[in-house]
């Protein structure tokens, strides 16, 4: 526990908090965490079991389970390429191929300098414009193997700038 | 702030209120004309709210803010063809509209009164310009059920919803019908749950019903987790209150006060208007306690996924919502007996909530005349892959595939031939060019190794290796399959092997057989709906396909030069302009000739297969074989 920060420690039992009143809430405690916390370690969890009484085995159970939850913290910009079947069948495996080449990581991974997480989705229902990639929401329609390059170096040009 | 709307009769005035504001906009009696752009997901990642901004802002430089107004609604369906803008009265729709073009439609549409003739849409088998929807081939057979409302109004506007028929059929239900009256109208109205299995959706209700409980549960699935499937989440982005006002009628008919929206976390528009609509009805009273001064309470809570295919199935969902794993749970109980903290359930899928409404508005004697014997009503399609028109299509059961494929989704791109399409996603199978006349319905699909599925459609030509298209399928179910049970935790592990020995080239006839076999263990072992449907892509292409797997096993080629062991990349020397471009762009050097004189040649053992020499080349010299 020592190991968490002393506002990580509040903004966790804030979000247990938030869902006291519900039955069941270890979802929704869950995917705040994330969302806020940006990823759910040991120590957290810990802390979410001292918080509902829920056993850590199950916490750490359902946190492996869901692919949304992270037991690592994330890169800064989290690109989601599309394996859907619609932007299967128009060549996405490609895309994602040329992905792991320059960035040199698998799906799930993060690079090193902790600026790119790469992720295969399943379908964002983008079909029309297939095949498409995500970067933090961003929807990038209709991509070529060629792009590929010039838009990882455009995000790596941004640096340091926040999400 | 909007009014409370306490009564029935408070409801009807705001209804014919906004109803009115809508029509008087549409026929432009308003006094001026409206631009609506779209707002589904397809046409902002194409910039429809760069050109919704750029609309506002040109409008109000030239000082037209009396005689034209801008608004946005949801999907349009044709996606393809987007981003859309839509302008009233003419109802003139332009299509592929980009910022640049704003001026032009301002300036000569609304300005001068001329249609701007080169954003109309051309068919591309009539070769006609069609300056309005309804003159769409894409739209002409389409009959809008499930997505009524959807791209007419906006979603996240409650008065819009009301002015366009939502409550209508709940206060019908609690001013003139009791909840079996509820029950049996759904049952005449012949609707089966459009999430994929077809079961009759009355019966469900029937048996929640039946049970004594003091509480019971309306559950909606929007988990659409089937890969190329997003009707569902247009219907949530689109017009959320039909769902919502589906599951209060569902929840008057089996005696519950609760319902559960279960939506993908994947969906983030779906859940912010879903959120909106939910606050707005509370905040006006048609959610909450003594609704329409009726006595009965309706509360509908919002649970996020987290990414799990498996939760689609509803059990799985159930132990989903309850903060758990998502393991399906062994049935029986059923969850109508024993569901969500164990009290009676009824799970629906959004398509069959959204379609609740209009039964009920419309009548079930209406509703059944649609349709073929067994499958009443409409289906929604999400028509995507190889086909020119990609986009949403509510079509009548019984419509055939040939329709959906080439009357509606205009053919298939680039001149090439129509190999497969693929319903029911990693649950379905494959429909090939003989069988394209059968008219679609759930008996009929199944009867020919698919299924409806919740509604996806991918179109595949003959650049698509239908092995590999299984081991696509295949590897999706890998990733997904919970785990729980052995069948489908190992046995869809075994078939990916197998179908990866194939595709690289190293099958044999024996593996080919041991595939099969395992297809039926898995079938028929596995707990759930998910592991007993895994091997139909296996055992629909190997039924349809037969000769593409022994040409990936015996010849060791693959038809489709996709997959990248049993193909090559060929330089045609009579073809060869000898420009040497192709050597440049291969990343792997393994080009060789001499300029000017010599035709290039692929060093084929040195080949990746990235296939830039074939992008590169100008004069078609490059092929695959």
């Amino acid at each position: 526990m020592s190991r968490l920060q002393s506002s990580a420690v509040e903004l966790i039992n804030g979000i247990i908090a938030r869902y006291k009143n519900e039955p069941t809430p270890l979802l929704m405690i869950l995917s705040d965490i994330q969302k806020e916390y940006g990823y759910i370690p040991l120590e957290v969890q810990e802390l979410v079991s001292e918080g509902t009484g829920i056993p850590v085995s199950e916490i750490y159970g359902v946190v492996t389970f869901y692919s949304f939850f992270s037991l690592k913290p994330k890169g800064k910009y989290i690109i989601g390429v599309c394996l859907g079947t619609a932007c299967y069948v128009r060549g996405a495996q490609n895309i994602a191929d040329k992905f792991i080449e320059v960035l040199g990581i698998m799906p799930g991974q993060t690079t090193a300098d902790g600026m790119f997480s790469l992720d295969a989705l399943r379908c964002i229902g983008a079909c029309s414009i297939a095949p498409a990639a995500t970067i933090n929401g961003k929807v990038f329609p209709k991509l070529t193997v060629n792009q590929i390059s010039g838009i990882i170096e455009k995000y790596r040009a941004l640096g340091g700038a926040a999400k | 702030m909007s009014n409370r709307i306490s009564t029935v009769e408070q409801l009807n005035a705001a209804r014919e209120f906004y109803g009115d504001v809508l029509r008087r906009r549409h026929t432009g009696e308003s006094g001026h004309r409206t631009i609506v752009t779209c707002g589904g997901t397809g046409c902002i990642s194409n910039g429809s709210l760069e050109i919704k901004n750029e609309l506002n802002r040109v409008i109000a430089e030239r000082h037209l803010e009396d005689v034209v107004h801008v608004h946005q609604a949801g999907c349009f369906g044709f996606c393809s063809q987007g981003p859309f803008i839509k302008i009233y009265p003419e109802q003139t729709l332009y299509r592929l509209v980009k910022v640049e073009d704003v001026n032009e439609i301002i300036e000569k549409d609304i300005i001068g009164g001329q249609v701007v003739e080169r954003l109309l849409y051309v068919d591309p088998i009539t070769k006609e310009v069609a300056a309005r929807a309804e003159e769409y081939s894409f739209y002409k057979k389409q009959q809008r059920i499930a997505l009524y409302g959807c791209g007419v109004i906006n979603p996240e506007n409650i008065n819009a919803a009301i002015g366009y028929d939502a409550m209508q059929s709940m206060a019908k239900v609690l001013t003139k019908m009791t909840p079996q009256d509820v029950i049996n109208e759904i049952l005449l109205s012949g609707l089966r749950g459009r999430g994929g299995g077809g079961f009759p959706t009355g019966k469900k209700w029937q048996f929640a019903h039946d049970i004594k409980s003091d509480v019971k549960y309306v559950v909606c699935n929007g988990d659409e987790g089937d890969p190329g499937a997003f009707m569902d989440r247009a219907i949530l982005e689109d017009n959320p209150f039909s769902v919502i006002e589906g599951m209060m009628i569902a929840g008057y008919a089996i005696g519950a006060h609760d319902g559960y929206v279960y939506v993908r976390a994947e969906y983030p528009l779906a859940v912010e208007h879903l959120k909106t609509i939910i606050k707005a009805a509370n905040d006006i009273g048609l959610l909450g306690e003594n609704i329409l001064n009726s006595g009965f309470n309706f509360q509908v809570h919002i649970r996020l996924g987290a990414g799990a295919f498996v939760c689609g199935e509803e059990t799985a969902l159930l132990n989903s919502i309850e903060g758990q794993r998502g393991y399906p749970r062994p049935r029986p109980p059923f969850p109508a007996v024993k569901g969500l903290w164990q009290k009676p359930t009824i799970i629906n899928n959004v398509e069959t909530l959204a379609t609740v409404p209009y039964i009920i508005r419309t009548g079930a004697n209406l509703y059944n005349k649609i349709g073929t014997e067994k499958s009443k009503g409409t289906k929604v399609f999400a028509l995507g892959g190889k086909v020119n028109n990609v986009g949403l299509v509510e079509i009548p059961m019984g419509t055939t595939m040939r329709e959906l494929i080439f009357d509606i989704g205009g053919g298939i791109p680039n001149g090439k031939k129509f190999k497969a399409i693929q319903t029911g996603g990693p649950s379905g199978g494959c429909i090939t060019e003989s069988q394209l006349d059968v008219p679609i319905d759930y008996d009929n699909l199944i009867s020919l190794g698919s299924m409806m599925g919740s509604g996806g459609a991918i179109v595949m030509d003959e650049d698509n290796c239908m092995v590999d298209i299984a081991k696509f399928y295949m590897e999706f179910i890998v990733d997904e399959s919970c785990g729980k049970c052995s069948p489908c935790r190992i046995g869809t592990k075994r078939i990916l092997e197998i179908l990866t020995k194939i595709t690289e080239g190293r099958g044999t006839m024996e593996d080919f057989y041991r595939l099969q076999e395992i297809c039926y263990a898995v079938r028929d072992n596995s707990l759930c709906g998910l592991g007993q449907t895994a091997a139909n892509p296996v055992l629909s292409t190997i039924n349809s396909f037969h000769n593409e797997y022994l040409a990936h096993i015996v010849d060791k080629k693959c038809p489709a030069h996709v997959c990248k062991n049993l193909m090559e990349y060929y330089i045609v020397p009579e073809k060869c302009k000898k420009c040497g471009t192709c050597a440049r762009s291969c990343p792997a050097n393994t080009i060789s000739g001499v300029l000017g004189k010599e035709p290039f040649i692929i060093n084929q053992k040195k080949c990746i297969k990235c296939g830039m020499c074939l992008a590169s080349c100008k004069f078609n010299a490059i092929v695959k074989r």
